[in-house]
């Protein structure tokens, strides 16, 4: 019997797994997680009191319905938690569980590993209480905590006033939603969404809440900065008639939209490609997610395009991976997820309009401020870095010179903003930067277990 | 700049949770969490930042709150490291806010 190996219990991984136990095979999902569900999916810790339903509001049934699917399986097949793949070379996955190592092989892998909040860093980010977007919907969802008692949302995207409505129902003060995409471009988006009209007025209605609450909701903002000594107190920006603003708050949750965890797909072989409306190196994938031979790539980790979409292309890919194996007849229903998978990812492309990654604020950003927040790498660094150099510069080389993104982060932070300032400062366009390039482990690990397996 | 780190909890409690208490230790404080809250809710609920970092010793309190930044190492009494966001309390855990080698 093949070995079809999942990555990430996510909607998409776990999609996935329902899929091929569907035509008879027991799937080995393999998950860094402990609880089922992804980000988008997340299921509340043992203990906590969270009506997670009432909080999911409109997306509730489809939650209930993946987990209560998945747990139906959950016992015939072959469920790894707690596990982490830490490197995939020569079709080999090295895994990690509780400080021992392990290998296994595939004849076919799906990886729905998922995506992390994209960040631009502000003046004073790396203080306490500044937590990426993401993280204020993980420590809610996950904790049942607020990040703060007065809470600001910043960045540019529609989860903005998604997480912003889901503290304010439970009892959080958000102090103000700043969007830096001014609210013209927004509408030029507007036709490219309409064709998924029922997830627009979702986003217009969480915005109208926090009009009708009285949250201040901006829109074209500019000079972002946090303001605080050993933790926030305030943030400061220009709003779009220029006008200084000031919202004293203790937290803030950061984000401009989602970027692919893409290490693993690259090191099991996926091609990159940079992509101009996102301004991010994304896997290169036909429409089925095959990227490579036995190897496919579903969920936010292949395309972002929401908890939707990420169910929709792990059924497809685990489709795709069952009729290369010869195991089924690629049908109907391929061509019909295809075309759903197609068209929320097309929504996608709209909202990275909408919700624009702010180039020219990057560009503009102080010497001061921190770049790298493991390494401590400021942007006057890089730049000054750059400057010693005779010829033109790419990426790798000036995390050679100044250790940005050289952390234990491994530049999935500060990566996305490096690749601006590089292009930015070089004068070059956001491709010509370069990439950084993955290496093993994708996260850290102790070095005992990597020893043991080489 | 102060850079002390702040002594206020950094996270407000939603949503009540059950469970039995777990007692830790804090650079050799007593401290209690409750079972099935992860390392770095028990902790922000009771004051301000993580751990310091390496470089300057300013605060630090994690930052994406899913395994991928590494802002929320603590480390124990022994010298090994956690994730804090991911790691679950467990009774008798001895954490460090200072990394071994900044510790008085
Ligand atoms: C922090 C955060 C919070 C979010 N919150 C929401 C929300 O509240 N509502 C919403 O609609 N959307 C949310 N999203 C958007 C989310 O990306 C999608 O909606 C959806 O969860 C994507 O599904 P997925 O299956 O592609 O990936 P995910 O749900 O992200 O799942 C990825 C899976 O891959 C596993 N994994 C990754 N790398 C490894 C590895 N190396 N080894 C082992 N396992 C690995 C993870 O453990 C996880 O199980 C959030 C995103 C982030 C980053
Ligand atoms: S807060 Fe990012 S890894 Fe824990």
């Amino acid at each position: 019997m093949a070995d079809i190996v999942i990555i990430g219990d996510g909607p998409a991984g776990m999609n996935a797994a329902a899929v091929v136990h569907a035509h008879g095979h027991r799937p080995i999902l393999i998950t860094e997680s402990r609880q089922a569900g992804g980000q988008g999916y997340r299921r509340p810790s043992p203990g906590l009191e969270l009506d997670m339903p009432s909080l999911m509001g409109s997306e509730a049934g489809k939650y209930l319905a993946l987990h209560a699917r998945f747990e139906a399986i959950r016992s015939a097949i072959d469920y790894r938690q707690n596990t982490l793949v830490w490197n995939i070379e020569n079709r080999t996955l090295h895994l990690l569980r509780d400080g021992v190592a392990s290998t296994q092989s595939f004849d076919a892998l799906i990886l729905a590993t998922g995506a992390m909040d994209r960040i631009a860093p502000v003046p004073g980010w790396t203080l306490p209480g500044v937590f990426t977007l993401g993280g204020a919907q993980v420590a809610l969802k996950d904790q049942g905590c607020f990040i703060g008692r007065r809470v600001a949302f910043v960045g540019s995207s529609p989860l903005l006033a998604l997480a912003a409505q889901q503290y304010r129902k439970l009892g959080a003060d958000v102090v103000v939603i700043a969007d830096t995409t001014p609210l013209l471009d927004k509408v030029a988006a507007l036709p490219s969404l309409a064709n998924s009209p029922r997830t627009l007025l979702r986003g217009l209605a969480y915005l109208g809440g926090a009009w009708r609450a009285g949250v201040p909701v901006l829109n074209g903002v500019t000079a972002l900065a946090i303001e605080g000594d050993d933790h926030v107190i305030a943030i400061t920006l220009k709003d779009s008639g220029n006008r200084d603003r000031r919202f004293a708050c203790d937290a803030v949750a950061l984000g401009y939209g989602l970027k692919p965890e893409t290490q693993l797909a690259e090191l099991a072989g996926a091609t990159l490609v940079y992509d101009e409306t996102f301004r991010l190196w994304l896997p290169r994938t036909d429409a089925y997610g095959r990227a490579g031979p036995g190897l496919y790539l579903a969920g936010d980790g292949a395309a972002i395009g929401g908890a939707d979409a990420a169910e929709a292309s792990g059924a497809l890919a685990a489709h795709a991976a069952l009729a290369d194996l010869g195991f089924a007849e690629p049908g109907a229903t391929m061509l019909g997820l295809r075309r759903r998978v197609g068209r929320l990812r097309a929504f996608q492309q709209g909202l990275a309009r909408a919700f624009a990654w702010p180039v020219a604020q990057i560009g503009a950003l102080a010497d001061s401020v921190t770049l790298c927040r493991c390494e401590n790498v400021s942007v006057g660094d890089v730049r000054r870095a750059m400057d010693q150099e005779l010829g033109p510069v790419e990426i790798n080389r000036v995390k050679a010179m100044t250790r940005c993104g050289m952390g234990r982060c491994q530049g999935r932070v500060c990566g996305p903003s490096l690749q601006e300032i590089v292009a930015g400062h070089a004068g070059i366009a956001g491709a010509a930067a370069g990439r950084l390039r993955v290496q093993a482990p994708v996260k850290p690990i102790a070095l005992a277990a990597a020893d043991a397996i080489s | 700049m102060t850079r002390s780190g702040s002594a206020e909890a950094q996270f407000i409690r939603a949503v009540p949770r059950r469970g039995a208490s777990v007692p830790l230790t804090l650079d050799g404080q007593a401290i209690m969490a409750t079972e099935g809250e992860s390392v770095l809710a028990a902790l922000l609920s009771q004051r301000g930042f993580l751990r310091r970092l390496e470089f300057g010793g300013e605060p630090r309190a994690g930052f994406c709150l899913m395994g991928a930044c590494q802002d929320c190492w603590v480390w124990t009494e022994t010298g090994g490291r956690l994730r804090a966001c991911t790691t679950p309390v467990a009774a008798g855990m001895a954490l460090s806010t200072a990394t071994p080698a900044l510790r008085p």
